[in-house]
């Protein structure tokens, strides 16, 4: 299997990343690093992860996300979560996974204009 | 007669393979998209496990009908270190590795069933099962 990369689009201040397929470890790990990466490059202050294909999120990928928007906090941006589906939501919680203080919205359309009051206020 | 398959794990991509397998085997069974992610976020902490403390192992997966009832069953065996203390182990947050420590304890409340056979030296084998409503 070939190790594929996420791609991270610049939308004026804003990153868009929509996950399209099943992460592996080390895409996800690699996802981290490039959105960091891309962040410092570009000054941008808001990210937007869409998730809306993806159907099911384990520990690993839930603390990697977790991860990123710490991360990302303190890098001084703010992240917006957008598409978790029902099935995902409802295992997150019985994994006992709450991703608290999370920006969240149903899709990506929601998703900036949420982060786009969120960077005004 | 039960049908059985398994994915070998040695390597990060076989955790993929064996939750890819796990997914269709839960939607070939008739479980619904929420038991289909409960099923394959199983599978994949089980198999993350083995590859974490194992090394290596096997993620089986056999699919049951008994008395009427339909479903599936996980079973995840190593020869690894084994758990010392299944008490910590199953207590949310605790993890050797820097982990979530969510997997133990979540895959419990992902199944229906859960057994852990383990003995430190020998190895670990978890089954776990989910019965189609
Ligand atoms: N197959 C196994 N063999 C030996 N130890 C294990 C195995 N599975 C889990 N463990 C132990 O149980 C702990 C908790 O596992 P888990 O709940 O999946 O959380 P995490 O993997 O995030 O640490 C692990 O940190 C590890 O010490
Ligand atoms: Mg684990």
């Amino acid at each position: 299997m070939m190790n594929m990369r996420i791609p991270i689009l610049k939308l004026n201040d804003t990153l868009i990343v929509s996950i399209q397929w099943e992460l592996d470890d080390k895409t996800a790990l690699q996802f981290q690093e490039d959105l960091l990466n891309k962040m410092h490059e570009t000054t941008a202050r808001g990210i937007v992860i869409d998730l809306t294909p993806i159907d099911f999120i384990d520990s690993f990928i839930a603390k990697v996300l977790g991860d990123v928007i710490s991360m990302s906090g303190l890098m001084g941006a703010k992240v917006v979560i957008t598409g978790i589906q029902p099935a995902v939501a409802i295992t997150l919680i019985e994994l006992g996974i709450r991703l608290e203080d999370v920006l969240t919205a149903l899709d990506l359309e929601n998703g900036l204009d949420k982060l786009q009051k969120e960077l005004e206020a | 007669m039960e049908y059985r398959s398994f994915v070998d794990i040695y390597t990060e991509w076989d955790i993929v393979a064996a939750r890819q397998l796990g997914r269709n085997e839960a939607k070939n069974s008739g479980f619904g998209t929420v038991d289909q992610a409960r099923i394959t976020t199983a599978i994949s902490e089980l198999a993350r496990n083995i590859y974490l403390y194992a090394g290596k192992g096997r993620l089986e997966i056999e699919r049951l009908s008994e008395n009427g009832l339909h479903g599936i069953r996980i079973i995840a065996s190593d020869e690894g270190p084994g758990i010392q203390d299944m008490r910590k182990v199953m207590e949310d947050g605790y993890s050797t590795s820097g982990g979530l420590g969510a997997g133990m304890p979540g895959v419990k409340r992902l199944m229906d069933g859960f057994k852990v056979d383990t003995e430190p030296g020998v190895g670990t084998t978890i089954t776990a099962t989910k019965w189609l409503r």
